[in-house]
């Protein structure tokens, strides 16, 4: 890579020397599968909740399918966007990274938003997570879910902030960005798990 | 203001807190005062609190755990002393309200702080020297693991002045832990303390696992790992696949006592028995967590003290692995009286009966290590040896309530106590200690006492016996476990001796002190000071530098052609022939993660107490420490030529004074 011979020293990863590859995109990789765990979790709490609704409302009566199909159709888009941001970084295009990067926070913003007027709307009606254990595995989840992509929001306005900085495009910040891209993607595959068995289950 | 937090949280009117409280207000400003006296705040902060070193971090882990044994202990011997007291009639010293927090404490305390915090400090000193490595993965990440188990440590001993603890046993089963009947903050304490420091072994988990993956010396294949390091390898990976279980089960209980849901409640919907299902199936991967890395503390040191390679090392990996599967399978036998049906209790206790057959395997290993070679009865060896025997019997009791029928019979009884303590003592602790004699010259440069050690041992070893062999009878005599107080005296003198048992371990826990006491006085004495960096001629590469290491460990990084490759290179004279140095790259300590560990504190404070401005802005404090730690470009640092060649010099300079003798 080009890039690499006008490096500073001191900006390849640490570890470099031993003759290894960073160790931080495949250490990132290790993390997101004790999420996936995490998740796995959750869905198996669901799994053993879904039927308990102590004479409240179930998923069929609740859940509107035509706002969910809009979240999950965000959420897919808002990965090819990030993936378009990732080819500009690999062509160091800053101006696109930095525009592939803001439409996905805006399509993130915009999935948060309308879970969180699907969660706002549910329990100005009674129906909050406190309703049932059916409702208290249904808001964990996918709440849960929810944190990550605003944590996700926070993390990718940070490294837009970062591109402008000294760690433009160096191999640490090509990492995070890597890493992020994970992170994202991760999230996506959890998302369609959330949509098909707590979605389109609870309404079938 | 102060959410839920008045001056009548403070518990003025015990006599026994506020006694403590002075004890340990008296050491505290004791320790400081000392600090300040010397004037090593500065040194104590630049070269400690935020070193990334993962040999200072190794050594912090274990005073932690050790501080956290002493508090342990304490719990511990104030039980045994109200059952040797509360015997018909006498209420013993201990009110209901209190024992019930104190045997919480003791459980939540030694298997969290004491253990876990052992267990990663070996980690941390062992793993990334024996792979010939510079440090971990992520040196960062590895002094916010430890910031985050040191300030859950804190928290939970808070809970000792500052309101109240769980009264619910260690895993805080439901609906007792739910706030309709634990409506203090006693379980807030709990959960807060145990989700913090799950953040730090999780982290743990992922960076061990990706150092022994990534950052292995040349030619140190899969099967020239050392035993130790592929113990905690397992280990690692147990922490990865079973903690998120624990912090999603703690969470939803947190989301019950502060948001009215309904997971383990009594109403709504709530199932108990889904929070016992989920508990051990964290629960039983965490005994293994912590009493793996112990068989390969044990593999070392029977290989090194009698002086041959370890007997069947290839099944002693594969039982190891063995044993990290099966310990996901098994989780069912922890209550087997739920009443899941004949079937389903057939299956964990089969289960749990074959993981005897991988653990007999390694123990017949170590029997025939010591087969025919030239033993040498040093302390570790002989915390090893009481280890196969003390283990053997706990693991004998474990296969008998394996069977569904009998432990119907023994199911929360002090049988139940016996075989725990029996496997967590006999197998883990002992196994730490013997660590902690085998490797401390590697940290600190000069030898552990052994007259002491031994000693240690021997007090622990009998007063171990004495301590749990009477709880064995007691189960049989139908007592349950968590009982105040009784009435029945056939119960009585046995309780005395469990007493005794408790008292003669104290004995112990001094003489470890006193050993620990006289190895620093006489740390400068020819025979206890470590010039070699090979004290006990060892086979594997932590002992071919120096003691204590530079903070790069390697000077150059070694090549490894075979399984205990330092014996190797000595058999073959291998070692010292490369003098072309390089700088090395190294990463920069860093207070982000003391900080993050503070604001953790306070978050965790806050929300106990539900003062929430307080835990807003602790989590904004960790955010933005985080978000200034990425955008810090001034992490790391490259070793000069010059300060390595001085320090080859100065280890080649001890070696030759050292043959010389």
């Amino acid at each position: 890579m080009a890039h690499e011979a006008t490096m500073h020293p001191s900006e390849h990863g640490h570890d470099q020397e031993h003759g290894h590859e960073s160790p931080v995109v495949f250490g990132f990789w290790i993390y997101l599968m004790t999420d996936c765990v995490l998740f796995g979790s959750l869905f198996a709490v669901f799994a053993v909740l879904r039927d308990q609704f102590a004479g409240g409302p179930t998923g069929k009566e609740l859940f509107d399918l035509t706002n969910v199909g809009i979240e999950t159709a965000i959420l897919l888009f808002s990965s090819i966007t990030y993936g378009f941001g990732m080819l500009a970084a690999q062509k160091h295009n800053s101006g696109g990274l930095t525009a592939w990067l803001g439409v996905t926070f805006l399509l993130g913003l915009c999935f948060v938003g309308l879970e969180i007027n699907e969660f706002t709307h549910m329990v100005s009606e009674g129906n909050g997570p406190d309703r049932s254990a059916f409702l208290s595995a249904f808001f964990t989840l996918v709440a849960t879910h929810g944190l990550h992509v605003t944590f996700g929001l926070i993390w990718m306005a940070v490294l837009m902030v970062q591109n402008f900085g000294k760690q433009r495009f160096t191999e640490r910040m090509m990492n995070k960005l890597t890493c992020l891209s994970l992170f994202w993607h991760f999230l996506d595959i959890v998302w369609i798990c959330v949509f098909t068995f707590v979605y389109l289950m609870s309404v079938v | 203001m102060l959410g839920k937090l008045t001056w009548s949280a403070i518990p003025i009117d015990v006599p026994i807190l506020v006694g403590t409280f002075v004890g340990v207000a008296i050491a505290g400003i004791a320790v400081l005062g000392l600090v300040t006296y010397y004037g090593k705040w500065g040194y104590l902060w630049r070269e400690w609190l935020t070193s990334v070193d993962h040999k200072r971090l190794g050594a912090m882990y274990i005073i932690l755990a050790v501080v956290m044994l002493f508090r342990g202990f304490a719990d511990a011997i104030m039980m045994r002393t109200q059952l040797a007291l509360a015997y018909a009639g006498n209420p013993g010293y201990l009110p209901p309200h209190h024992y019930d927090q104190i045997f919480s404490a003791h459980g939540t305390i030694m298997i969290f702080f004491m253990a876990m915090a052992f267990m990663t400090g070996l980690l941390n000193i062992a793993v990334p020297l024996q792979i010939g490595a510079r440090d971990v993965a992520f040196p960062f990440l590895n002094s916010l693991s430890f910031w985050m188990t040191a300030i859950s440590a804190i928290l939970i001993n808070v809970s000792l002045f500052v309101g109240e603890f769980s009264q619910c046993g260690w895993l805080a089963y439901p609906p007792l832990s739910e706030s309709q009947f634990s409506p203090g903050v006693g379980v807030d304490y709990y959960i807060w303390a145990v989700q913090l420091s799950g953040v730090g072994t999780l982290l743990t988990g992922v960076n061990f696992f990706t150092t022994i993956v990534k950052m292995r010396a040349p030619g140190m294949t899969w099967m020239r790992l050392p035993v130790f390091t592929w113990t905690a390898f397992v280990t690692t990976i147990l922490i990865m696949v079973s903690f998120p279980i624990l912090t999603v089960t703690l969470g939803m209980l947190g989301l019950d006592r502060y948001f009215g849901m309904h997971f383990f409640t009594n109403d709504g919907g709530g199932n108990q028995m889904l929070y016992l299902s989920m508990i051990w199936a964290w629960g039983h991967p965490e005994v293994y967590i912590l009493v793996i890395p112990a068989f390969g503390v044990f593999s070392e040191v029977v290989s090194t003290f009698s002086g041959k390679p370890l007997f069947g090392y290839k099944t002693m990996v594969y039982a190891t692995c063995s044993i990290g599967v099966l310990s996901f399978v098994v989780w069912v036998h922890h209550f087997f009286t739920m009443g899941a049906g004949a079937n389903v209790n057939t299956f964990f206790g089969i289960a749990t009966m074959i993981i005897a057959v991988p653990t007999g395997v390694k123990i017949f290993n170590w029997l025939f290590t010591m087969y025919k070679g030239r033993v040498q009865m040093h302390a570790s060896m002989w915390w090893t040896l009481g280890f196969m025997i003390t283990f053997s019997i706990g693991g004998m009791t474990g296969v008998m309530m394996a069977m569904p029928a009998a432990d119907w019979l023994v199911h929360n009884s002090l049988f139940l106590i016996a075989h725990f303590h029996n496997v967590i003592i006999g197998g883990v602790y002992f196994g730490y200690i013997a660590g902690l004699n085998y490797w401390f010259p590697k940290v600190f440069g000069f030898k552990l006492n052994e007259k002491w050690g031994i000693r240690s041992f021997w007090c622990w070893f009998v007063g171990f016996y004495l301590a749990f062999i009477p709880l064995y009878v007691l189960g049989f005599m139908g007592m349950s476990r968590r009982m105040n107080h009784y009435d029945n005296p056939d119960w009585y003198p046995w309780m005395l001796v469990a007493e005794a048992g408790a008292i003669l371990i104290m004995v112990g826990i001094a003489c470890m002190l006193v050993q620990i006491y006289v190895s620093i006085r006489d740390r400068a004495l020819p025979e206890n000071v470590d010039l070699t960096g090979d004290p006990w001629n060892g086979r594997t590469l932590e002992w071919s530098i120096s003691s204590p290491p530079p903070a790069y460990n390697f000077a150059v990084v070694p090549t490894v052609y075979g399984l205990d490759a330092f014996h190797h290179d000595k058999e073959l004279g291998r070692q010292g022939t490369h003098k072309e140095f390089e700088p090395i790259h190294m990463p920069k300590n860093t207070a982000a993660g003391v900080f993050v560990g503070a604001f953790s504190f306070l978050l965790g404070f806050g929300a106990i107490w539900y003062i929430w401005w307080l835990a807003a802005i602790s989590m904004l404090g960790i955010i933005v420490t985080v978000i200034m730690r990425s955008a810090n470009t001034d992490i790391d640092y490259y070793v000069p030529v010059s300060e390595i060649e001085h320090n080859e010099a100065e280890q080649s300079r001890r070696l030759v004074a050292q043959a010389a003798e």
